[in-house]
């Protein structure tokens, strides 16, 4: 057995014509370089059938998207799709017909949920057309960027820690 | 109880953002509104002052589900002003591009976004429940397609390797040949996507529409012909503003496009379907005959059939584009910019996207015009809607709800070209 046998995988989903929709891809590209090998950095549209295959075959996936919930702008919202289902009005920011909070309950229903799945929702504010997040919105991406990171870090240790156990019980 | 209105502010399972309203009084429907909230008009703004060579790119962004169609359409129609055709292998390739984005699209379509209408499922999720191994086929056909996109066009959503003349690289034959095994496969799922969509209960409906599409003479259309139609149209894509006309209306951020003096047309599969069954490979007129169609299908019910033997004919080309291939010796043909206008207009999954820009001589974009198929889809749908409830005013409102939400889906509209079924609201007095 090789010594890194599990996967992480950071997804921001979000669409770069839409303001504020953009913000899950603003936090994953502030950590381009600054995450150790082993961790991919992917950007989605937020297609649930790419999302999918984004994190298939992973162990380990923390997704970043823009919601609209009511609360402040900024506001930072987070689930573990293990414990609870996405609430219904995280789908509603998606311009696509299948997204998100739809790919989750799916991989659930197969069986394809990567053994840990941690949603980062950040509430915007404005999702008309355009290429700048709003500055309410911009102005929390570097503290989000940082939750993010330490959330991959502990996840992918604990997941390195099992594997390793695993690895000794499995040359013991 | 004379008088009712259904409305659906947020459209489910259909790509983008809009709603519908239909209002009834005294047994008669008096209106019959589509809402969307589309964004192309702000990128036919912002391509102004562009180089000819940002268009395919540019306008690729307006929608996730078809880029290849907007990329196509721009760089017809630059080619088109430039005075330059690609032929030969790389129109073969572009055309195998297409394929991808056609299984992709369809796949998606198919399966989960109105087979559970034809299921009696709320969604795709309910679905799998009880079909998984029919969304699983649904998922890894889709995942074909996108193969396609990733080899050709660089990525699979939003390509990066076309331009104006071709493309920036092309593949190697033993590149392509990699993607034999899983179109084979494809091809005989989506055989079986005609017959298990066969098995569905279709409402009994049809029209006498006036069919659109792409006429060419040698092949089912993808990136060229002429624009057709059922009741006499026959011409070049360059008099298409000559025939068809955009018209804003309130309720509306997309024109409404109509033909000029005939009002609604029909663009998409089923409008391609009925003009050129005869270009259709073998096997896919073969999976339509045993599927119970005929060589014409007016039952927009019925598209969702139409888009599975579709898949199948894509499925086919493909493989063959890929068997008969070689490397072209370049990857784009040289374009020289000049000053001038030019047009594109080539089939998206949905039907006809006409492109039309005016450039500069150094191919700077002074004038953008893009017509989505989704917007020259809006009159009819709203024709099919009153229609359907003028027939149907026994059906319970959440009955008449679900099936006027299929006759939306019919068209599978791309509304973000831009939803979620939010808000419901039924209104009787």
């Amino acid at each position: 057995m090789s010594e890194s046998t599990f996967t992480t995988v950071l997804i921001g989903v979000g669409n770069p014509f839409r303001s504020d929709d953009a913000v899950g891809r603003a936090i994953v590209r502030r950590l381009f370089g600054r995450v150790p090998l082993g961790i991919t950095l992917q950007e989605e549209s937020g297609d649930g059938t790419e999302l999918l295959e984004a994190w298939k075959g992973t162990d380990c996936a923390v997704l970043v998207d823009a919601v609209q919930s009511g609360a402040p702008p900024g506001t930072i919202h987070r689930f573990d799709a293990h414990a609870e289902k996405l609430p219904t009005w995280f789908s509603h920011c998606s311009t696509h017909a299948f997204g998100v909070a739809e790919a989750i309950e799916l991989a659930r229903t197969m069986g394809d949920l990567p053994s840990q799945l941690v949603v980062y929702g950040i509430e915007g504010l404005d999702f008309s057309a355009g290429t700048e997040l709003s500055p309410e919105v911009a102005k929390i991406v570097p503290f989000a960027a940082n939750l993010v990171l330490q959330e991959i870090l502990r996840l992918s240790a604990e997941r390195a820690q099992l594997s390793n156990q695993h690895q000794t019980k499995s040359a013991s | 109880m004379n008088a009712k209105s259904l409305k659906v502010d947020f459209l489910a399972r259909v790509e983008g953002e809009g709603g519908f309203r239909v209002k009834v009084k005294d047994h008669l429907v008096t209106e019959a509104k589509l809402n969307i909230f589309e964004p192309p008009r702000f990128f036919e703004a912002f391509l102004r002052g562009r180089s000819f060579t940002e268009a395919p790119d540019i306008t690729a962004r307006i929608c996730g589900i078809c880029p290849v169609a907007y990329q196509m359409s721009a760089c017809q129609a630059a080619e088109d002003a430039f005075g330059a055709k690609p032929t030969g292998a790389i129109r073969e390739l572009r055309r195998l591009l297409y394929c991808g984005e056609w299984i992709e699209s369809h796949a998606l379509h198919i399966y989960l976004l109105q087979a559970p209408d034809f299921l009696g499922y709320e969604d795709a999720i309910q679905m799998a429940k009880d079909h998984p191994d029919a969304v699983q086929r649904g998922l890894r056909l889709k995942k074909t397609g996108n193969a396609i996109m990733t080899l050709l066009g660089g990525r699979e959503i939003h390509p990066i390797n076309v331009r104006v003349g071709g493309f920036y690289k092309v593949p190697a034959k033993s590149q392509l040949r990699t993607l034999e095994d899983d179109l084979e496969w494809a091809r005989d799922a989506a055989v079986q996507t005609t017959r298990w969509v066969s098995t569905f209960t279709f409402p009994d409906f049809q029209r006498d529409y006036e069919f659109v599409a792409l006429r060419h003479p040698d092949e089912y259309p993808l990136n060229e012909g002429r624009l057709v139609s059922n009741k006499g149209l026959d011409i070049p894509i360059s008099e298409y503003e000559q025939h068809f006309a955009e018209e804003h209306l309130q309720h509306s951020n997309a024109l409404h496009s109509a033909l000029q003096e005939r009002a609604a047309y029909f663009v998409g599969p089923l409008a391609r379907y009925n003009l050129n069954f005869d270009k259709l490979s073998p096997l896919s007129q073969e999976a339509a005959k045993q599927s119970g169609l005929g060589r014409e299908c007016r039952n927009p019910f019925q598209g969702i059939l139409v888009r599975a033997v579709e898949t199948v004919y894509a499925c086919d080309e493909a493989l063959r584009i890929i068997s008969s291939y070689d490397p072209p010796d370049c990857p784009a043909i040289e374009v020289t910019p000049r000053a001038g206008t030019g047009h594109g207009c080539t089939e998206a999954p949905r039907g006809i996207l006409y492109h039309k820009y005016s450039f500069d001589e150094r191919g700077l974009i002074l004038l953008a015009k893009i017509v989505p198929p989704t917007s020259q889809n809006l009159r009819i749908i709203e024709e099919d809607l009153t229609e359907y409830v003028s027939t149907r005013l026994h059906l319970p409102n959440d009955r008449l709800q679900w099936q006027c939400e299929q006759a939306v889906r019919n068209y599978d509209p791309c509304i973000s070209c831009a939803t979620h079924l939010l808000r419901v609201r039924i209104e009787r007095e």
